[in-house]
């Protein structure tokens, strides 16, 4: 199990580095759905079964190919490097900083390796469970979520 | 938790009216004859006057609903009605500037009533989760709405900075969010603030989440360092969307700022109160300094809107630095959102009308001697950004002195004194387009139309509104320490 | 013998900072959205080992919340650049530089 994490761990943080610094945009999409993947792994090591199916299913399936799609579309070639965004250079330094500082911080000091409980019974019927009781008007609003989306992409997307 | 019941369909009435008539606008839309497409805009207006007696209604019953996730309470309330007004006063500046941007009505309709939608079920929620995708909701119909003249390249630009600085920064509230229902195990706001006044539960990590949730929450009211999109999206963005943009969002976000860092997450107090104090300042100065330098009339209320985010701030610091008094802090703050939604919009849906079919004509100098073609525009105009700058009689001055008296009474004395200085350099800006209108001689090349009626109705209400404000401010000041009763 | 917690949360810091640094340094707009599903990831894991952490399934259904809203952006960002596209030839953001950025 554990020897599965740091495999899954480390291939999701190298390909995520891929997807960002690699410059053909179609390898950075094939290199996302490995970053999905390997994440799908994990949500299994935590006994989010339901997830992890999600997780492949509709993020690495539907919404992958939606970007590879629109990738093929356009055509969009290799980059040349920019000079750097203006915003990158005083941002990006001090975050990176932060952000480093951070996964020191949360993994020393707030959650302490205590061992953690049996993994909880998350099948698709706990949490639908879940969906229609405690949370059934954030899953109803949701609907109004994808209409907007629906009509967004309808809207933009289509010849004058 | 108890089945849903009817009481609870009841307390989230006006987001049903309003998403059932997007709907139905939308359902409408192909079988109105082309001639006749203003009559959606008038189903709309219909549907939010609907919403807004709903939310009348809906006062006799209000208390939490869906298991905690909303609640009807007077704060809600405020909120709703204000997002109804920007929403309504937008639709009525847009009907005509649809017309002759041959933009398509009945998907701009809708989409300006599910982003309201949204809106309001981001100042209702009481629960992260549903405040997220209430902020979702309203961001995305906003995203689009900027897009909306897709055959400009300005309109483009927009959309796209405004959809990309937007998602990044719905990403950073995420993580937040995520951190502090790690730490709390809740994200209901009620037992976040309890689980987080207990003694000994305020860790460093609930820190980084609140940074990272002000960055995102910072982001949509463009408070200073999460500004740069803003003058670029509301110079592109076609200008009635602007008006509502500038108002709708922002005031959800503030109202989350509000309910969160004021009441879910008060007990971490200090860190809070600097977080406010610093992006008070900052967007105050940088927001007044920035337009002063500005031509172009739409920059130039954006740079002025986000110097009034920073007055809004001050309040909400005087609000967290008054402790157990907060409430005359979060009453000055609704009562300045309210009476900036009525300037901003009703400047915005004007500049729409002077900048003529295509916006051509934004610039300042486009107005010279406007005052002589078109009086009534003109002294229209000059009244708003009069009472943008906070000149006696109008809302803008009560609505600064409300919120410089709470400061002063929190003891901010040196905040108060920088916005004090912040609104007497403002008046230059806004007094340079009046001096444009009024002392030049030519010929404005803005557009010298005569006001359509569904614009001058608008207007007509704003000004109504402002003056009312302005002169009798006691029965609203009133209602908005009613509103800010429901939190501590 | 199971992982603690903290692990998941490095793990999840390490991919939120790599899609601040693409948001932040690519100019691709489809890349840049890319990094933001990263970031979204990011929230996801964190989620999902707090859900663990704690015994409970509301974090996987926030989790199941944030998966929709990826999709509801994705649909939206794409549809954009489209449109994009089509009148500007350009899929680079500094090159969308009418207005000042």
């Amino acid at each position: 199990m554990v020897i599965l994490f740091y495999i899954a761990a480390i291939v999701a943080i190298l390909a995520a580095l891929g997807v960002v610094l690699q410059k053909t945009p179609v390898y950075s999409a094939l290199l996302l759905i490995v970053v999905l993947c390997s994440l799908a792994v994990i949500y299994l090591l935590l006994g989010a079964e339901f997830i992890a199916f999600i997780q492949v299913i509709v993020y690495a399936g539907a919404i992958m190919v939606l970007f590879v799609l629109v990738i093929m579309l356009l055509n969009a070639r290799r980059e040349t490097p920019g000079q750097g965004s203006r915003m990158a250079r005083w941002l990006g330094g001090p975050l990176l900083v932060v952000f480093l500082a951070e996964i020191v911080l949360a993994a020393w000091r707030q959650f302490p390796g205590a061992a953690s409980p049996p993994p909880l019974n998350a099948g698709p019927a706990a949490i639908g469970q879940l969906l229609f009781r405690s949370y059934v008007l954030p899953f109803e609003v949701t609907s109004i979520l994808i209409l907007v989306a629906i009509l967004g992409a309808v809207v933009l997307a289509k010849k004058s | 938790m108890t089945p849903v019941q009817a009481l609870d369909f009841i307390r989230v009435l006006p987001e049903i009216v309003l998403a059932s008539c997007a709907i139905l606008v939308m359902v409408a839309e192909p079988f109105v004859s082309a001639r006749h497409t203003a009559a959606l805009a008038w189903v709309s207006l219909i549907g939010i006057v609907a919403a807004g007696a709903g939310n009348a209604w809906m006062r006799r019953f209000s208390g939490p609903a869906f298991g905690g996730s909303i609640a009807a309470d007077p704060f809600a309330s405020y909120f709703v009605y204000l997002l109804l007004l920007a929403a309504a006063l937008t639709l009525l500046g847009s009907v005509r500037y649809l017309e002759t941007n041959q933009v398509h009505h009945g998907e701009f309709y809708a989409l300006l009533l599910l982003g309201t939608t949204g809106a309001c079920l981001m100042v209702a929620a009481t629960e992260l989760i549903m405040i997220f995708i209430g902020l979702e909701i309203s961001s995305i119909s906003t995203y689009i709405l900027a897009g909306f003249r897709r055959a400009d390249k300005r309109s483009n630009e927009a959309c796209l900075k405004y959809f990309l600085l937007g998602s990044f920064a719905t990403a950073f509230l995420l993580y937040g969010i995520a951190f502090i229902y790690g730490l709390t195990g809740t994200t209901n706001l009620v037992q976040l603030s309890e689980k987080l006044s207990a003694p000994g539960a305020r860790p460093p990590l609930l820190w980084i989440a609140l940074i990272l949730a002000f960055v995102g929450l910072g982001f949509k009211v463009s408070t200073v360092p999460f500004h740069i999109w803003t003058p670029d999206v509301y110079q592109g963005a076609p200008a009635p969307v602007t008006a509502f943009l500038s108002v709708a969002p922002k005031a959800a976000a503030f109202a989350v700022i509000l309910r969160v860092f004021l009441g879910g997450l008060a007990s971490a107090g200090a860190l809070v109160f600097w977080l406010l104090w610093i992006s008070a300042l900052l967007t105050m100065c940088l927001g007044n300094l920035a337009a002063l330098w500005q031509t172009n009339i739409k920059r130039l209320l954006a740079y002025s809107a986000i110097a009034h985010a920073g007055y809004v701030l001050v309040g909400m610091a005087a609000a967290k630095a008054a402790g157990p008094e907060a409430g005359e802090g979060i009453a000055s703050v609704l009562f300045y959102l309210a009476a900036y939604a009525l300037m901003n919009v009703a400047a915005f849906i004007l500049v729409a009308h002077l900048a003529g079919a295509g916006e051509r004509y934004q610039e300042a100098d486009d107005c010279t001697g406007l005052a002589y073609q078109r009086p009534g525009v003109a002294a229209c105009l000059t009244l708003l950004l009069v009472s943008l700058s906070g000149f006696p009689a109008t809302a803008g001055f009560f609505a600064k002195f409300y919120v410089f008296r709470a400061a002063i009474h929190a003891h901010l004395i040196g905040l108060t004194l920088v916005a004090v200085l912040n609104s007497v350099v403002a008046v230059y800006y806004y007094l340079r387009v009046v001096v444009a209108m009024y002392m030049r001689e030519g010929n404005p090349r803005a557009s010298a139309s005569p006001l359509p009626w569904p614009l001058g109705a608008a207007l007509a209400l704003s000004l109504v509104g402002i003056f009312y404000l302005g002169l009798f401010p006691t029965p609203f000041v009133r209602l908005a320490n009613l509103a800010a009763s429901p939190l501590p | 013998m199971t992982i603690p917690p903290h692990w998941y949360l490095a793990l999840g810091t390490g991919l939120f900072t790599v899609g601040v640094v693409g948001v932040l340094t690519r100019r691709n707009v489809i890349v840049i959205l890319m990094s933001i599903e990263l970031i979204l990831n990011a929230v996801n894991i964190n989620l999902v080992a707090f859900s663990r952490m704690f015994h409970s399934v509301d974090g996987q259904v926030f989790a199941i919340f944030v998966i929709t809203d990826a999709a509801a952006e994705a649909a939206i960002g794409l549809g954009l650049i489209i449109a994009l596209f089509r009148n500007k030839e350009t899929v680079n953001a500094d090159e969308i530089d009418l207005l000042k950025w």
